[in-house]
């Protein structure tokens, strides 16, 4: 039920893997639903899967209304946490909301799916009844938003490329992976994402911790150039 | 005797007054409020970590930007004075690094070999919270008195209060919601570092230099501005116009 723009493998494979995450959101924060959402230029999506159809549904009505949690957190990169709908101003969402209500949803929280400035998409999720995501479940939240940006990074890179997300390899030194992705992005004269994904292309490929990589681009001691 | 000047610390909290009131950017207040504390205590280095959803601290600001402080900082992760402020609630005084080596054994080694004698640290706090630590690193030993901490805790609750500024705040959520958004722009700005660096073939520290400095000369918010110069090529190549 899920579209995409081409039907291929990996990409197949990330929306089944996105689903999962989607179902398992569901079932660890007592959702209704949650969707995934990839948004793209004049404000479609080429992605876009849920726990089940009807979180399809839902998480679909943001791109039919044009407005709603999900747009405003990919827009301004920020999570959009709503715990009761009906204290909403009527003002801020307003076919949104009447259409969340009417489909019985009274608590939204919109995570985007990030790494700095790049922005990858959103994961929602949907409650029927009102009331703030707990400590442990907003833990767990974010535990879900890592495994969606490493699926939605993963599919940036060759398909033969495992996670896991950069952030527990890294460790302490995070700092310089989030450089290196700059300075790779312009090494390549490409996106943030390609930057990414070549960084752990290399990594794999050359069997390094992404950890010794990182600081070898830091350092110049490795370079990469914008052919393959 | 303290080190802190009455006339410079009453500078500090009209500027900081000043900056709440309009619209500002976080993270270029949080690395101004940590430039003015190192000077106002004549510290060597203060640096700033604030805690992620799963309780890890993660850098923010730091009043240089140079790598190995950046690094001293972030190993505070998992060991260190900063670790055990955020843990306890409780500031960490006058440590004297060169008899800190068994408890903080990784972080110590680091500390000496960056030229730091002393370091103190101080817990973020927010209303019954703690949200992250404050780092100030001194080159000789000792010289924290009573009042020099008291001093830098209020600077410190402070940054805490910065978080909250944007709008009005009283759920929890909107906590949740500025945390991740300033740790976000953090990185936001660690990638724009990087490709400034390596566009204009200059040093880390120097590629946030000019980011600063081109933000203040055209009025633009720090956090806006990296952004903009990761995702558009003419944008980056204009921050070294006049």
């Amino acid at each position: 039920m899920s579209r995409v723009s081409t039907t291929s493998g990996p990409v197949d494979q990330a929306v089944e893997r996105l689903r999962t995450v989607c179902a398992g959101a569901v079932e660890t924060l007592s959702a209704s639903g949650a969707g995934v959402s990839v948004l793209v230029q004049g404000g479609q999506y080429s992605l876009l899967t849920g726990a089940d159809a009807a979180s399809e549904r839902l998480e679909e009505m943001q791109f039919v209304l044009g407005e709603g949690p999900c747009v405003d957190a990919t827009a301004t990169g920020r999570p959009v946490l709503v715990s009761d709908l009906e204290h909403e101003a009527p003002g801020r969402w307003p076919l949104y909301a009447p259409a969340m209500r009417e489909a019985g949803i009274r608590a939204i929280f919109a995570f985007p799916l990030q790494v700095g400035a790049a922005r990858l998409g959103a994961l929602d999720v949907f409650r029927v009844r009102p009331g703030p995501l707990s400590r442990a479940e907003l833990i767990r939240a974010f535990q879900c938003t890592d495994e969606a940006v490493s699926i939605l990074l993963a599919l940036q890179s060759p398909a033969t490329i495992p996670e896991p997300f950069p952030r527990d390899e890294a460790g302490a030194d995070l700092v310089e992976l989030f450089q290196a992705q700059g300075m790779v992005m312009v090494q390549l004269d490409g996106t943030l994402s390609e930057a990414m994904a070549r960084i752990r292309a290399y990594a794999y490929a050359e069997n390094q911790r992404l950890i010794d990589v990182v600081r070898d681009i830091v350092e110049r001691r490795l370079r990469f150039a914008k052919d393959e | 005797m303290t080190n802190v000047s009455a006339e410079r610390l009453s500078q500090i909290f009209v500027e900081v007054a000043d900056t709440l009131v309009d619209d500002f950017d976080l993270v270029e207040f949080l690395h101004m409020l940590t430039v003015r504390t190192a000077t106002l205590v004549g510290a060597s280095a203060v640096g700033l970590l604030l805690a992620d959803p799963q309780g890890k601290l993660r850098f923010m600001a730091a009043s240089s930007e140079k790598a190995r402080l950046l690094e001293l900082i972030q190993v505070q992760a998992s060991e260190g004075p900063c670790f055990d402020a955020y843990r306890t609630a409780e500031p960490v005084i006058n440590a004297d690094l060169s008899a800190a080596v068994t408890r903080w054994p990784d972080f110590t080694r680091q500390a000496l070999k960056a030229g730091f004698r002393s370091v103190h640290a101080f817990p973020m706090r927010l209303r019954r919270e703690v949200i992250g630590a404050l780092n100030v690193f001194g080159s000789e030993v000792g010289g924290f008195d009573g009042a020099d901490a008291q001093v830098v805790q209020a600077l410190t609750d402070l940054a805490a209060i910065a978080l909250l500024q944007e709008r009005a705040v009283r759920r929890g959520e909107l906590l949740t919601e500025q945390l991740q958004a300033a740790l976000n722009s953090r990185i936001v700005i660690e990638q724009a570092k990087g490709a400034i660096a390596q566009r204009f073939d200059i040093s880390v520290d120097g590629a946030f230099a000019v980011l600063r400095a081109y933000a203040r000369r055209h009025h633009r918010k720090l956090t806006e501005l990296a952004q903009e110069v990761v995702t558009d090529r003419q944008a980056l190549a204009r921050l070294m116009e006049a």
